[in-house]
């Protein structure tokens, strides 16, 4: 410590602070809390509570009670676990599970690298980035009712629709698209990965930014080509991020209700009937509302499945992620 | 130090002045509108009716309103929708009357969600008038009655005059048997490249069309058993001669068009577009065929399902309008008049015809739609002339139907799990439309035991 001017004392900080008068360490009670401003917290935090247990929490606990009752929204009365053996002993939900894994399968081989490939590439042009990015954002901007609704016009299967106009260009026949229980599948993921690209294309453009350029440097010197920069130096940096991207995909797929709503409602016979829709179809299809109890059980019981399989992919990856 | 006296001040005035906000918000009690009249919510059509609808009701309400001083009419859009009905009904946000297909009335007579309206219809003095098969879908096991039967219709045979002609068809004469069907689907499709006949099989009315078709061919999906319980009878010979005709129109004769997801919106729309030769589907689906999808009258033709086997029917529907059972008891008698005026006083009192005819067609709404009538023929056919100079749709073309119905025997759709059933049996025809190698025998099986499953339930 440097002296200012001749005269002023250095004090020992020990002896300083043992001068100072401390005030006693108060015990935390229901009073100190009030003193300390807590119930100002409390009042602004209660709007955000009050939103949440209305319109959040209620209804999950709500769905927790209907599974295990018999009702129709007018009456009800309790069945136990009537309901939850009655779900899993439906061929149905089982055929929904094995659709809904196809779904995920398909999304991972299409939705998980293209849109990471594209941001590699993106980040590689030189001029004209935020053109890319605005360009691949698009199809994120528009709502994804309307931006179903138009493919499943472009999906026509007579010769005049309009992808299988282009295919004519190349001289290939006309399609059946979702008219055929074995292309559905296929179609839906074409949409759902053209329309959700555009927001993983940003998030992957902004990791690779964190990439240390000096990484690059290295590999270019050891005789790199680009496809082994990618390999050895990009995708390890990045990690932390593909992992949180990868188990963000596979519980928005396990969940996936709009586009087999929309494009072909479950159909041709079931073959495009996911989870979500299964649920849907149990809770609303049928007149006068259907088995309120058995699609509730249905849904609880996905949302412990995803809740397991976040928690093992979180055990397994924690030694792996950079973090 | 914040004082805390100062924010429980604060806390306790802000809910206090909330809690009067919210009662100051709550509105008229249920059922009285501001000066005293009764108001009665009232289901009118669907949304997206042509703005002449809306026209035709609120003359419709000028008039009742004129003759009941004391009743405040409130037009709500409405259409019976399956899975937002229970939902209304929980939430309270139903028309205080309103329509639902007679399907659905056994299954919400169980559940205790109609009111009872028979000394009402005892009052009014029609109770014997019904046609007793159709007064039976509206009765309880405990034999009061639950509401008016106000429509019936069958099914039809819905075809394209345009595309007849244009494939060198008879727009006058639509086929009578199965395999004429068949042979002008064919034609239509290799003349003028159009589906020559198509079917719904999305969202239940594939199963309801393929039930129609499956009595039409003389056989039932389902028997009642004297104990109360229903047998599944799917897998039978009409049930695989109606799925091998769609198979052979759709990869033989490839005239089924390429849409095999329609239900009975889209059908309809595609109907209406020109892109279909002929349908089945009720018959009185004229109406909103032209009100809602624009359809070109000139065009329409109507004749009836072929039947053949022993024992056909036509496949029979409706409905019945309903006081919603949330309504109280002051309401439930202004109700009750609002359906006897607006229901059903035009099919029986000849003034009350020629007003409702006339309101309508001035609003250019459709007039004469073929219907099934709900009170006997010869009332039916009485209305017919009282109305005769306001009949706007083109009954002429409907000829076929109008001539040769009366030889059909109505059916009504099976009782029990109707639209669990009627789910089941989509997935069948949607699986012979896009499999080529389906075997119908084996689905057939399948079919019949699941179906049972559901009735056993």
């Amino acid at each position: 410590m440097t002296t200012l001017r001749e005269n002023t004392v250095v004090r020992d900080e020990r002896a300083v602070d043992a001068a100072i008068p401390k005030p006693k360490p108060t015990r935390r009670t229901p009073l100190t809390w009030l003193r300390g401003g807590g119930l100002w917290n409390l009042l602004f935090l209660l709007p955000m509570i009050v939103v949440f247990a209305v319109f959040s929490w209620s209804p999950i606990v709500q769905s927790v009670i209907m599974s295990l009752q018999k009702t129709n929204l007018i009456t009800s009365h309790w069945v136990g676990l009537d309901n939850y053996i009655a779900v899993l002993t439906d061929p149905l939900l089982g055929e929904a599970v094995i659709n809904t894994l196809w779904f995920a399968v398909l999304a991972m081989i299409f939705g998980f690298p293209v849109p990471l490939f594209m941001a590699v590439l993106m980040s590689e042009v030189r001029r004209g980035k935020g053109l890319y990015s605005a360009l691949a954002y698009l199809p994120v901007v528009i709502p994804p009712v309307v931006a179903v609704l138009l493919w499943k016009f472009f999906y026509s299967a007579d010769d005049n629709g309009v992808f299988n106009t282009i295919l004519g260009f190349v001289g290939i026949p006309a399609q059946p698209w979702i008219q055929d229980a074995v292309q559905a599948m296929p179609s839906l993921v074409l949409e759902a990965t053209w329309a959700g690209a555009g927001g993983s294309i940003i998030i992957y453009l902004a990791a690779l930014l964190g990439v240390p350029p000096e990484l690059y440097d290295a590999a270019e010197v050891d005789g790199a080509s680009i496809w082994r920069k990618v390999w050895h130096v990009t995708l390890p940096q990045m990690r932390g991020i593909l992992f949180i991207m990868l188990i963000l995909q596979v519980i928005a797929t396990a969940q996936v209700f709009l586009e087999p709503f929309l494009f072909t409602g479950g159909g041709p016979a079931g073959a495009t009937r996911t989870i979500l829709l299964y649920i849907y179809d149990k809770a609303f299809r049928n007149s006068l509302g259907g088995a309120y109890g058995e699609a509730t059980a249905v849904s609880v019981l996905l949302a412990i499945a995803l809740a397991l399989l976040s928690w093992l992919y979180f055990r397994l990856t924690n030694r792996w992620s950079s973090s | 130090m914040k004082s805390a006296r100062k924010v429980l001040l604060a806390g306790a005035t802000a809910f206090a002045v909330a809690g009067m906000l919210a009662s100051c918000s709550a509105g008229p009690a249920d059922g009285d509108s501001d000066d005293g009249r009764v108001q009665l919510r009232v289901a009118t059509f669907p949304p997206g009716a042509d703005a002449a609808a809306y026209e035709a009701f609120a003359e419709q309400e000028k008039q009742f309103e004129k003759l009941h001083k004391d009743i405040d009419i409130v037009g709500v859009e409405y259409e019976w929708k399956g899975p937002t009905f229970a939902v209304q009904l929980a939430g309270g946000s139903l028309p205080d009357v309103f329509t639902v297909p007679f399907t659905d009335t056994k299954t919400l007579l169980e559940n205790g969600q109609l009111t009872d309206v028979t000394d009402a219809v005892k009052k009014f003095g029609y109770a014997e008038k019904f046609n007793p098969v159709v007064l039976d879908g509206v009765t309880g096991d405990d034999g009061r009655i639950y509401g008016f039967p106000r429509q019936a219709y069958a099914m039809g045979l819905h075809y394209n005059r345009d595309l007849f002609e244009a494939a060198g068809l008879d727009p006058d004469k639509p086929p009578t048997t199965w395999d004429e069907v068949r042979a002008y689907a064919k034609q239509i499709s290799d003349k003028t490249g159009k589906a020559g006949y198509a079917q719904m099989a999305s969202g239940n009315t594939g199963g309801w069309q393929l039930t129609a078709a499956i009595v039409a061919r003389g056989e039932r999906t389902q028997t009642d058993e004297t104990d109360g319980s229903a047998k599944s009878t799917i897998d039978n010979e009409g049930t695989a001669a109606a799925l091998q005709f769609l198979h052979d129109l759709r990869w033989e004769d490839k005239s089924f068009g390429s849409k095999f997801d329609l239900d009975w919106g889209t059908i309809n729309q595609e109907f209406a577009a020109g892109n279909i030769g002929m349908y089945t589907s009720g018959s009185d689906v004229y109406s909103a065929l032209v009100r809602d999808f624009g359809l070109s009258p000139d065009s329409y033709g109507l004749g009836v399902v072929p039947v053949e086997g022993n024992d056909p029917g036509t496949l029979g529907g409706g409905d019945v309008a309903v006081i919603s059972p949330t309504v109280d008891e002051g309401a439930k008698d202004a109700a009750a008049t609002w359906i006897d005026w607006y229901y059903m006083q035009k099919l029986m009192d000849e003034d009350a015809a020629v007003t409702d005819a006339k309101t309508l067609a001035d609003s250019g709404q459709a007039v004469g739609t073929p219907v099934l009538p709900v009170l006997s023929r010869e009332q039916y056919e009485e209305s017919l002339t009282w109305i005769e100079s306001y009949i706007n749709v083109p009954r002429d073309q409907m000829s076929a139907f109008i001539d040769n119905i009366w030889e059909q025997t109505p059916v009504g759709e099976p009782k029990k799990k109707t639209q669990e059933v009627y789910a089941l049996l989509d997935t069948l025809v949607q699986t012979v439309l896009t499999q080529e190698d389906a075997d119908i025998s084996a689905l057939l099986k399948k079919a019949q035991s699941d179906a049972q499953a559901l009735l056993d339930q």
